[in-house]
């Protein structure tokens, strides 16, 4: 069994691109360019420095031992959250953005949910001199006031996107949009293992430096470079991805995917696709989405803004297709719980979304021997505001 | 029996028009009296929108339009239900506003446009099954790209005699264009410039150019214009160069919150064909 993409596009049943023929060139000259030039010698030497000097990486691997002894258990924290600009998105969007340079694109637009990507997406533009535009939710441009300033102060235009449920969706669909509109100088840097192949591929293989850096600090620690269990919140899914990467053919590692379940699955506020969605397209690619019987993409809910996403990534839903990687849920409150524990156990904030990993480890019931590695995606500075009100109820 | 947009371009080989309009906008019931209207008033082809949540290469207009018509409840079940009729003369539902049309049966071509995820959701088979049924000639899939169609559904396609209809843009390559040209037997669909529908109106002399390269480089297809077409000038500029023209944008404004729909109508294509409308 494979979990990476064939030569179509394809992982197992999903994935492709199903793109209006307006994008075929841009997507196109990508697919065919992308595996040569992140292989070039002096492109893995300018992203290996940047990730160094500019990211801080290697990212710690923190065996976390209050929480550790409150679960009964070992876990290691990856952290993703105290790189340059607060979560794992970066390392994406320096990848993608020396890339669009030796494509030789000069206009950069992302679409944001949290505002970490668009974050991320607006430091790299900064950092090589290029136009950025992030396309990011109404909706989520109030409830992640702090980031939205911090893309605008490093020079990046934000533009709302109103229509649907003026989330990530939304905003994807308008960077889409945008793209169309501007096919010869524009390079669009995706967030997520979503969209069109070849970008599920391409962000996994940036993202996937988070368990290349894991099996080493844990040869180094443990001895072992394997844990027992890796876990990682879904929403998209690219903190999971890299962070099953190099996991993803040793079956003795459990993989475990926290996607959000909202006020609970069958609320009707929840964005847990495994469990409502069904395959369909969205973005440009087949994979397992949340919808109605008539194929119309529904509306998705969660507390946390980064994984508040009716689809999953398709190299996602082929690993639970599979059963390669177990699919789990968190609620609001469930992550909300586990995120407090952080802080009072390790005086960490994590973000929302990685919260809902973290909850997880309430159901895991983890041998004392076992070694759990969490991917701690992202920081909660973010998230402050909701943190503050929901310790007020 | 041969396929109605064939049967249209083998008749007429210039300024033909075609109008788009999205199902269940403004109003849930308003399909059957938009088509009788617009083939009254001299519209020689069709396309039926199939509204999407999530439609990507559409601009505004579009968006807002397929969000009303789901607000309404349009479905392609439902869709269907109305069109049932369409080429039946007397209806054989006495309710529904049907046929007959002032120039008789309809013979006009009715080509259906939506984006994947739906058609998919209905399913692919009974999709093409159920439309040729109603009369439906031809299909236009943005999302369904090429090679996705020639592996899995061209087979279902020409067995029930469907038309599938792809786009070429000012950036699609001569190679690929000929590919698309050998793949199709109903007509290309030239999008005028870069853009999702509606975004830019006019034509400039970047897409005068691009108009003339595809022109020459005569291709077994008929082609039609859209994106950017709004008005009588633009329609006659891309009749120049190609066999017609498509009008999608301009005529969902016009007959946004319509209180007379039929001469809003009547009084656009009139707008759009100039001397040649039929009164």
């Amino acid at each position: 069994m494979s979990y990476q993409v064939n030569e179509k596009g394809y992982y197992g049943n999903f994935g492709g691109a199903f793109i209006p023929e307006m994008l075929f060139p841009n997507v196109d000259e990508l697919r065919e360019n992308y595996l040569s030039i992140i292989q070039e010698e002096n492109f893995q030497n300018e992203l290996n420095d940047l990730l160094r000097d500019y990211v801080g990486r290697p990212s710690p691997l923190y065996y976390a031992k209050r929480l550790s002894a409150h679960y009964k258990t070992n876990i290691y924290l990856k952290r993703e959250d105290l790189n340059h600009t607060g979560a794992h998105k970066i390392n994406n969007t320096l990848g993608q953005i020396l890339l669009a340079k030796r494509l030789g694109k000069t206009r950069i637009i992302a679409e944001t949910g949290a505002g970490q990507h668009g974050v991320a997406t607006a430091t790299v533009c900064a950092l090589m001199g290029l136009k950025c535009i992030v396309f990011m939710g109404e909706v989520d441009i109030k409830r992640q006031a702090p980031n939205v300033a911090r893309m605008k102060l490093l020079g990046a235009e934000v533009i709302p996107a109103t229509s649907g449920s003026k989330t990530l969706k939304d905003a994807t669909n308008e960077a889409i949009r945008d793209w169309i509109n501007n096919p010869l100088d524009t390079y669009y840097i995706i967030g997520s293992v979503v969209g069109p192949h070849p970008y599920p591929d391409m962000v996994a293989r940036f993202q996937s430096v988070i368990s290349e850096e894991m099996k080493k600090q844990l040869l180094e620690k443990i001895g072992n470079e394997n844990p027992n269990v890796v876990i990682a919140c879904v929403g998209g899914g690219s903190n999971a991805a890299g962070a099953f990467y190099h996991y993803l053919d040793n079956l003795n590692v459990r993989l475990i995917a926290v996607e959000a379940a909202g006020k609970g699955i069958d609320s009707g506020h929840s964005a847990a696709t495994s469990v409502l969605g069904k395959p369909g397209i969205i973005h440009g690619s087949k994979t397992l989405l949340m919808q109605t019987e008539d194929g119309q993409i529904t509306e998705p809910y969660s507390i946390s803004a980064g994984l508040d996403y009716p689809g999953v990534g398709p190299i996602h839903a082929h690993l639970f297709e599979t059963g390669r990687a177990e699919f789990a849920s968190a609620t609001d409150d469930e992550a909300l719980k586990a995120a407090f524990l952080l802080c009072e156990l390790e005086g960490i904030i994590p973000a929302l979304e990685s919260a809902h990993a973290l909850a997880h480890l309430e159901k895991l019931n983890a041998k004392e021997q076992e070694v759990v590695v969490i991917n701690l995606s992202g920081r909660g500075d973010k998230d402050l505001e909701t943190y503050i009100k929901s310790q007020k109820g | 029996m041969e396929n109605r947009i064939n049967k249209l371009f083998n008749s007429k080989k210039k300024n033909i028009l075609s109008v788009y309009f999205t199902a269940g906008f403004p109003n849930l019931n308003d399909t059957l009296t938009i088509i009788q209207e617009l083939e009254n008033s001299g519209v020689d082809m069709i396309e039926i929108g199939m509204p999407f949540s999530d439609p990507l290469a559409d601009g505004p207009t579009i968006q807002r339009s397929s969000e009303i018509a789901l607000e309404n409840g349009m479905t392609i079940k439902l869709l269907f239900g109305q069109l049932k009729d369409i080429r039946i003369n007397p209806p054989s539902n006495a309710n529904a506003i049907a046929p007959p049309f002032s120039r008789g049966n309809s013979e006009l071509p009715l080509v259906l446009m939506g984006y994947l995820n739906p058609v998919l959701q209905y399913g692919m088979e009974n999709f093409c099954k159920d439309a040729s049924a109603l009369g439906i000639s031809g299909v236009i899939i943005p999302d369904l790209p090429l090679q996705e169609y020639l592996d899995e559904y061209k087979s279902i396609f020409e067995k029930h005699n469907l038309k599938n209809i792809f786009l070429i843009t000012p950036q699609t390559s001569e190679a690929r264009i000929r590919l698309i040209d050998e793949h199709s037997s109903g007509f290309i669909y030239m999008v005028s410039s870069a853009s999702t529908t509606g975004a830019k109106s006019g034509i400039g002399a970047d897409q005068e150019l691009y108009f003339k390269r595809i022109q020459s480089m005569a291709l077994k297809n008929p082609t039609v214009i859209g994106f950017g077409i709004s008005d009588n000038k633009t329609f006659s500029k891309a009749c120049e160069s190609a066999n017609g023209a498509i009008i999608g944008s301009a005529f969902i404004k016009a007959i946004d919150g319509s209180k007379d729909l039929k001469k809003d109508i009547k009084d656009f294509v009139k707008g759009i064909l100039g001397e040649r409308a039929l009164v």
